[in-house]
């Protein structure tokens, strides 16, 4: 019961400076989550993709659409179960700084590949009977406070014009990993319009969603439905819907990194800090040690001491920072709005945060106690501070 | 009269573990803060210095960038045909209509596809690009499936240096040269003819033109000109503003997190630096006791104490700009999200970012030093020789 003790008073001699390193890594901690969180975020879409959704697109790049009846063709391939058209539409909502994700889609059909997109029936049908109509994300429709039956105006960049929708309804997410940010309409009225103005560029998809029966057999079914249309004018690649995400996290990749590597940043710099407040202490305190060690304590009796003070700071500091940063990422959450539709801070950052507050603790100590444990009784007891 | 700059100097040398420390903690909160800064500045420059004033890009109304948007080939003819076009030193205007598409292409490290630009050019496409300079191999024949690469896409991408093919809309095309364009966009583009572009991935009309404008002084007549025309749906902007605009994103995103994220790191150095000016005062309370009794004024220690916080910062300062300015050598390349396609860009430090990351490393000692110099300079003699 004496050492605990004698650990917890040492901690309150300096409460001032307990409590400024405690702080610090309560602030480092914190945000070493919100930052992972961020990373996180970024491969939010790849985390929420499913294993039975292949993504057939134009091999030379997803600008180039494809031809609308390569829809026919890959539904014949075997192992296939459904195809949706989806076209990335690219408007303007009022201003370009509203940024959100919108899809032409060919609703029946992508909606049921999609079970985690929950849309009450009656919305539904709503929807499945207005061509104009749209639906948007629960999240979306919050931060710009739709209601259904509001009329919403895109401008178009890459389809011109301006493109009003009737919302008819608004879907939640099977679970918090769905992002509910983004904006459905059909793909069939994108069609005809466009037909109507420019018919060249009519019946083409940006890309196909397609659902396979067996997600063993994407592999097979992938190059089955790219050899149908190779040495054609339009070849395609297709790829799993995880991989057709990740390619999107790859071209951002060196942001990424750098975010990761930041986030490491901090914890060398609260490394520091927490260094030189045990630093300090342990050099106040050379002549007490010296004392204990006349009394008959070992070395490595000081080097727990210190060790033992080091850890208990960081840790408790460490779980408050870590208590910190659920509030501070549900308060980003809501300042970035639909910037990062699914954010939230995994199981993993909390075993990480927690991982790190020891790590910091224990290179704090490191120095300090190896310098105690070694210093001679002598020099010890003459040590001014 | 004021305590001499050298007890401030040797008192910070005396406790090395300690001013090693502290100074480390915020060198690293100035490195990131200037890297981020020099990353952003690096890409605005790159895009700015990627358009000449002189230049006018002519896009589809509404569209954003050139790969969204589409000119066919009678409104193209309608811009061409325009007076205030400058002319070349063939005589003909200097007016270049060009395709610009995306393609995706594997990395050569990682063999991960990104989206590159492939712009179709002509002869006049050169002219009004002189910064582009080709700095091994020569210039595509007209005609025939020879492209040349950017210096970054070159480095870069598999299949895009010299001599070696890359395959797209169905057909193999050689690199016949590799460009620089003077650390601009365009050397993150891949070029080839105008005509062979618009057959291979059968284009009826092209994605932008662009012109010199004779008068510069002219440009809004011109563009009044354009967007008043009934046969055209397009929009005409000056390059510099063109390509300025697609940086904008990209380098706000950057700059807004990296300066959020370094206030908030920097909260952990300002703590380390109160930390150790707190212990610097409470070791030395004697000292202070005898300086005051030998006349130094309450506002010398304060001066003293401060002058030794804010020196921590200058030092972390410093000791931090050097390390982000051998930064300068290293070149990012990433997707820009405006466009869709690739952009490199290097980190660019500029006078503007060593002044605010000094400014930034001197607020934090003046932060971290204040509170601690203040309960120095407040003493009492008695209280503070007693103490000793």
């Amino acid at each position: 019961m004496f050492v605990p003790l004698l650990v917890l008073r040492n901690l309150f001699r300096h409460k001032l400076r307990t409590l400024l390193t405690a702080l610090g890594i309560v602030i480092a901690i914190a945000s070493f989550g919100i930052l992972r969180t961020v990373v996180d975020a970024w491969y939010a879409g790849a985390n929420a993709s499913s294993s039975a959704r292949l993504v057939t697109r134009s091999s030379v790049s997803l600008v180039f659409p494809l031809p609308l009846n390569y829809a026919q063709k890959i539904r014949q391939v075997a192992g296939i179960e459904s195809v949706a058209a989806v076209n990335w539409f690219g408007g303007v909502y009022i201003s370009e700084r509203n940024f959100f994700p919108q899809f032409a889609i060919q609703a029946p059909a992508y909606l049921a590949m999609y079970p985690e997109i929950l849309l009450a029936d009656a919305e539904r049908k709503a929807f499945f009977t207005d061509r104009q109509g749209a639906i948007a994300g629960r999240k979306l429709a919050d931060q710009y406070g739709w209601k259904v039956g509001d009329a919403i105006p895109l401008r178009g960049t890459i389809f011109p014009g301006t493109w009003t929708f009737a919302l008819r309804g608004i879907y939640d997410g099977a679970d918090k990993t769905v992002d509910q940010s983004t904006f459905f309409f059909h793909w069939e009225y994108l069609n005809e319009t466009v037909r109507k103005s420019n018919p060249r560029r009519g019946d083409q998809a940006g890309l196909f969603v397609v659902r396979i029966r067996d997600p063993g057999q994407a592999a097979e079914v992938s190059q089955a439905v790219d050899a149908t249309f190779a040495n054609s004018l339009a070849e395609t690649l297709t790829e799993t819907e995880k991989a057709f995400q990740l390619s999107f996290v790859a071209m951002t990749e060196a942001i990424l990194v750098a975010i990761q590597a930041v986030s490491y940043v901090v914890l060398l710099i609260i490394m520091a800090v927490m260094a030189n407040t045990m630093a300090m202490t342990a050099r106040e305190r050379y002549g007490e040690y010296a004392t204990m060690k006349a009394l008959g304590f070992t070395g490595a009796f000081v080097a727990g001491l210190i060790t033992a003070e080091s850890l208990g700071l960081a840790l408790f500091a460490g779980v408050a920072g870590i208590a910190l940063t659920f509030p501070l990422a549900a308060a980003f959450a809501e300042a970035m709005g639909t910037l990062f539709p699914v954010f939230f801070v995994s199981e993993e950052t909390v075993a990480l945060q927690l991982g790190a507050s020891f790590a910091v603790g224990l290179v704090a100590a490191a120095v300090p106690a190896w310098r105690a444990a070694r210093v001679r009784i002598v020099d010890g007891l003459r040590a001014v501070a | 009269m004021a305590l001499p700059f050298s007890y401030v100097v040797r008192n910070l040398v005396a406790r090395r573990l300690t001013t090693a420390l502290t100074v480390g903690g915020m060198a690293l909160v100035v490195y990131v803060f200037a890297t981020v800064l020099m990353l952003a500045a690096g890409l605005e420059r790159t895009l700015v210095a990627t358009g000449s004033d002189d230049n006018v890009v002519v896009i589809r109304k509404g569209a954003q960038t050139e790969v969204q948007s589409g000119v066919d080939r009678i409104q193209a003819s309608i811009v061409e045909s325009l007076p205030g076009i400058a002319t070349g030193e063939d005589g003909r205007p200097l007016v270049s209509k060009e395709p610009v598409v995306l393609i995706s292409l594997p990395k050569r490290e990682s063999g991960k596809p990104s989206n590159v630009v492939i712009r179709g050019v002509t002869t006049a496409g050169y002219a009004l690009r002189p910064q582009v300079r080709i700095v091994d191999g020569r210039l595509p024949r007209p005609g025939t499936a020879e492209v040349i690469a950017g210096r970054s896409i070159a480095e870069g991408f598999r299949g895009a240096g010299r001599d070696e093919t890359v395959r797209f809309a169905s057909r193999d095309w050689t690199v016949v040269g590799v460009f620089d364009a003077g650390r601009t966009g365009f050397d993150s583009e891949i070029w080839g003819d105008a005509e062979q572009m618009l057959q291979a991935f059968r284009r009826q009309g092209y994605s932008s033109v662009i012109f010199r404008l004779a008068d510069g002084s002219r440009f809004d007549a011109m563009r009044q000109a354009i967007e008043a025309d009934p046969r055209l749906t397009l929009e005409a902007k000056r390059e510099t503003r063109f390509y300025a605009d697609q940086s904008e994103a990209l380098s706000k995103f950057i700059t807004y997190l990296g300066t959020s994220i370094s206030i908030i790191f920097s909260i952990g150095a300002v703590i380390g630096a109160m930390i150790t000016m707190y212990a610097s005062v409470a070791a030395r309370t004697g000292e202070i006791g005898t300086l005051r009794a030998l006349g130094f004024s309450r506002a010398a220690i304060l001066t003293a104490f401060l002058t030794e916080s804010l020196l921590l910062g200058f030092v972390g300062g410093a000791i931090g700009l050097a390390g982000a300015s051998l930064m300068q050598a290293v070149s990012i390349s990433t997707m820009n999200f405006q466009t869709f396609a690739e952009i490199a860009f290097s980190f660019t430090l500029t006078p503007g970012i060593v002044a605010a990351s000094l400014g930034f490393a001197l607020a934090m000692g003046f932060i971290g030093g204040f509170l601690p110099a203040a309960r120095a300079a407040r003493m009492k003699i008695v209280d503070a020789l007693r103490a000793a």
